[in-house]
């Protein structure tokens, strides 16, 4: 993987929500909710974006498609800043999104060739080719044909994510993001759907930003992965680095608490202490360390100092003062 | 033929809960949907058993016969649901009533619809003691009432309980909330408690604590605990008895530890296969198909049009196969006479 095949590159990317309070709305404080991520998605890559409700993971995922913008950071897309373009066709063609929801994320009174149809207007496909191209759609997401004349509330959970899909694919994107495409679905269905995803980026050379707290299913379908926690990054690296040697303490406590099917899984998760307490809310991140309320191994100056990122294998970087610690001395 | 009618797992004097050969059909626009085909479970004093089964596959429509709480009409309800030795179905409805949300109890899936916004938690606990004790002819004073409440919310470990009850639902986080419904199945004491895809809504750490909690809690007060999850991983690390649901029958039961270690019928086998593994062996798959349609459902094995094993055997409805301890399989692979024949 050289820099030329960097596809996304986000740098410093922060995201602060102010919180107004008073007669006057004045602005008291803000929420961190993104809080200087940087990460690469190389071309043709999977990368994970993994965390609990509230660590940021899908505000990054907006601001990443543009349908948020960063308070900060840059943003490049195929080496280009997106900053300045974000909100063009020509963007928003070559990055789209499928969402948590496809009960709610289809539009109830379009017909699915209406829905798919929209796209391809924006695209300035000629009218006469329209119905060409969503057969062409729906066959690449392996529903027949005949499902251009239906309506949402006719098709099941895992059809309509099928739908959800193929509008992604309508523009042709070169990066799909995909924020919790599964977790509404059942497994025999969210098996099916990831098998699709997985043909597609082969056959159409795409990748995902896939976001979700589900680490097994991450485990599978994820190339690289990045642990979020409090609107950062805590650790990053190769899916199977992280998931064989997990370094990170959350990143340890959020694999030990994944429930499994069977003795050999069970043996794989890290002997740690089990994750207690929720994540504090973001409007009032721990000084020092933000895992350090919730983290087994605080020791003194953990609720003082930040850590940096470390490496501590190949392409693997925590931000834990475990590891900074062993890098100094 | 009645499968599995009769002689459950466990039939020891410690059954809390034995539901034989319940059928729950609807009345609907399209004509009866014959959702509950036949259902047999047993649930002990003490145990912790799991019904795991995929959307739609009746699940939930169990659950509420249990519960009554299915309104008949449209539903048609026939077989025998006993608890404590009185069969509920049959039960005159005041002493029914009586039950619910005392002896049998239930905590609901979604910590964020299941209580009500406006009120504040110590009002809607006090609300289901208050219910209750009318029901059961108990006198308690407010100071009583309040002092029940403060206790279950400790046993939950829920921190500060004095200001959780004057707390307004919106001022918990969706754990601290899951555990508000969990003490408010616990408040009158029951015996026998449901638990609906417990912490689903939740996050995997979150989760995983409200289960380590609801396992003590079941330890404790020898509770019977009926979990009802599509989540085969919760049901391997939570129960000790597992029932597979598949539209409407139970096609697979056993101890957790003999289902887990050789799933036996095809669809609990297709139903592992599809499940992502911490190993990352990718050889993960879906199912084919889709479930049936419960108004014109296939006959005989309701799995027969998605499974690969089919033969024109399973036209006619297999029976119960033992396989050894509890672990019973309906499926004619099963039969010990050749039944692949």
């Amino acid at each position: 993987m050289t820099g030329d095949e960097r596809l996304l590159t986000v740098r410093d990317v922060h995201k602060r929500f102010p919180v107004r309070r008073g007669l006057f709305q004045r602005v008291t404080s803000h929420v961190r909710a993104v809080d200087g991520v940087s990460l690469d998605v190389h071309r043709g890559e999977i990368f994970g974006l993994a965390g609990e409700s509230g660590s940021g993971k899908s505000t990054l995922a907006r601001i990443v498609v543009g349908l948020d913008d960063a308070s900060s950071g840059s943003i490049r897309f195929a080496g280009e800043d997106v900053a300045g373009i974000r909100r063009t066709t020509e963007f928003r063609r070559r990055v789209q999104m499928v969402f948590q929801n496809p009960g709610s994320s289809l539009n109830p009174r379009r017909s699915i060739e209406q829905s798919l149809a929209v796209p391809l207007r924006f695209l300035g496909v000629p009218p006469s080719e329209w119905m060409a191209r969503i057969v062409g759609l729906l066959e690449m997401v392996e529903l027949p044909a005949a499902f251009r004349v239906k309506y949402p509330y006719e098709l099941s959970g895992g059809q309509k994510q099928r739908v959800a899909i193929a509008r992604a694919l309508a523009v042709q994107p070169q990066l799909i993001v995909l924020d919790e495409p599964t977790s509404a679905l059942d497994v025999s269905v969210q098996a099916k759907i990831i098998e699709l995803l997985v043909r597609l980026r082969n056959e159409l050379r795409l990748s995902y930003l896939f976001i979700s707290h589900d680490l097994s299913l991450m485990r599978n379908f994820t190339s690289r992965i990045g642990i979020m926690y409090l609107g950062r990054l805590c650790e990053v690296g190769f899916t199977n680095d992280v998931f064989s040697e997990p370094k990170h303490p959350y990143t340890q406590g959020l694999i030990a608490a994944v429930p499994v099917v069977s003795d050999e899984e069970a043996a794989l998760k890290p002997k740690v202490e089990r994750l207690h307490g929720e994540i504090p809310s973001p409007a009032n991140v721990p000084s020092g360390c933000s895992f350090r309320t919730r983290c087994g191994l605080v020791y003194e100056g953990c609720e003082i100092e930040d850590p940096e990122f470390r490496r501590v294998g190949f392409e693997h970087d925590v931000r834990c003062r475990l590891f900074e610690d062993e890098a100094r001395s | 033929m009645l499968p599995d009618a009769g002689a459950g797992p466990r039939g020891t004097d410690e059954t809390v809960l034995a539901v034989d050969d319940l059928r729950v059909d609807f009345e609907t626009f399209d004509g009866l949907a014959q959702v509950l085909n036949g259902v047999s479970m047993r649930v002990g004093q003490g145990q912790r058993v799991g019904l795991v089964g995929e959307s739609g596959c009746g699940k939930s429509v169990t659950m509420r016969a249990i519960m009554g709480i299915l309104a008949a009409p449209p539903a048609r309800i026939a077989g025998r649901i006993v608890f404590e030795g009185r069969d509920l179905l049959t039960m005159a409805r005041r002493p029914r009533t009586a039950l619910k949300g005392s002896a049998m109890s239930m905590v609901f899936q979604d910590p964020m619809t299941s209580l009500n916004p406006v009120f504040r938690i110590g009002e809607q606990l006090t609300d289901i003691v208050r219910w209750a004790d009318r029901r059961h002819g108990l006198r308690r004073g407010a100071p009583e009432r309040k002092a029940r409440i403060l206790e279950t919310l400790r046993q939950v470990r829920l921190p500060d309980p004095e200001r959780i009850f004057e707390a307004y639902p919106i001022q918990l986080s969706g754990g601290m909330r899951q555990r508000v419904l969990i003490a408010m199945a616990l408040l009158n004491r029951p015996r026998f408690l449901i638990a609906d895809e417990p912490g689903t809504a939740l996050d995997v750490t979150t989760q995983d604590e409200i289960l380590r909690l609801l396992n003590d809690l079941v330890q404790q007060e020898r509770l019977a605990l009926l979990m009802i999850t599509h989540n085969l991983g919760v049901v391997r690390e939570t129960t000790d008895y597992t029932y597979v649901m598949y539209a409407g029958s139970i096609v697979e039961e056993g101890t957790t530890a003999e289902v887990f270690a050789a799933p036996a019928h095809p669809y609990t086998r297709a139903l592992f296969a599809c499940v992502p593994k911490l190993s990352g062996d990718r050889a993960y798959r879906g199912i084919e198909g889709t479930l049936p349609d419960y108004t014109d459902p296939p006959l005989g094995c309701r799995f027969h049009t998605r499974c690969q094993h089919a033969t024109e055997r399973c036209l006619e409805r297999p029976p119960a196969f033992a396989l050894g301890g509890d672990h019973r399989c309906s499926c004619w692979l099963s039969d010990p006479a050749g039944g692949q024949a």
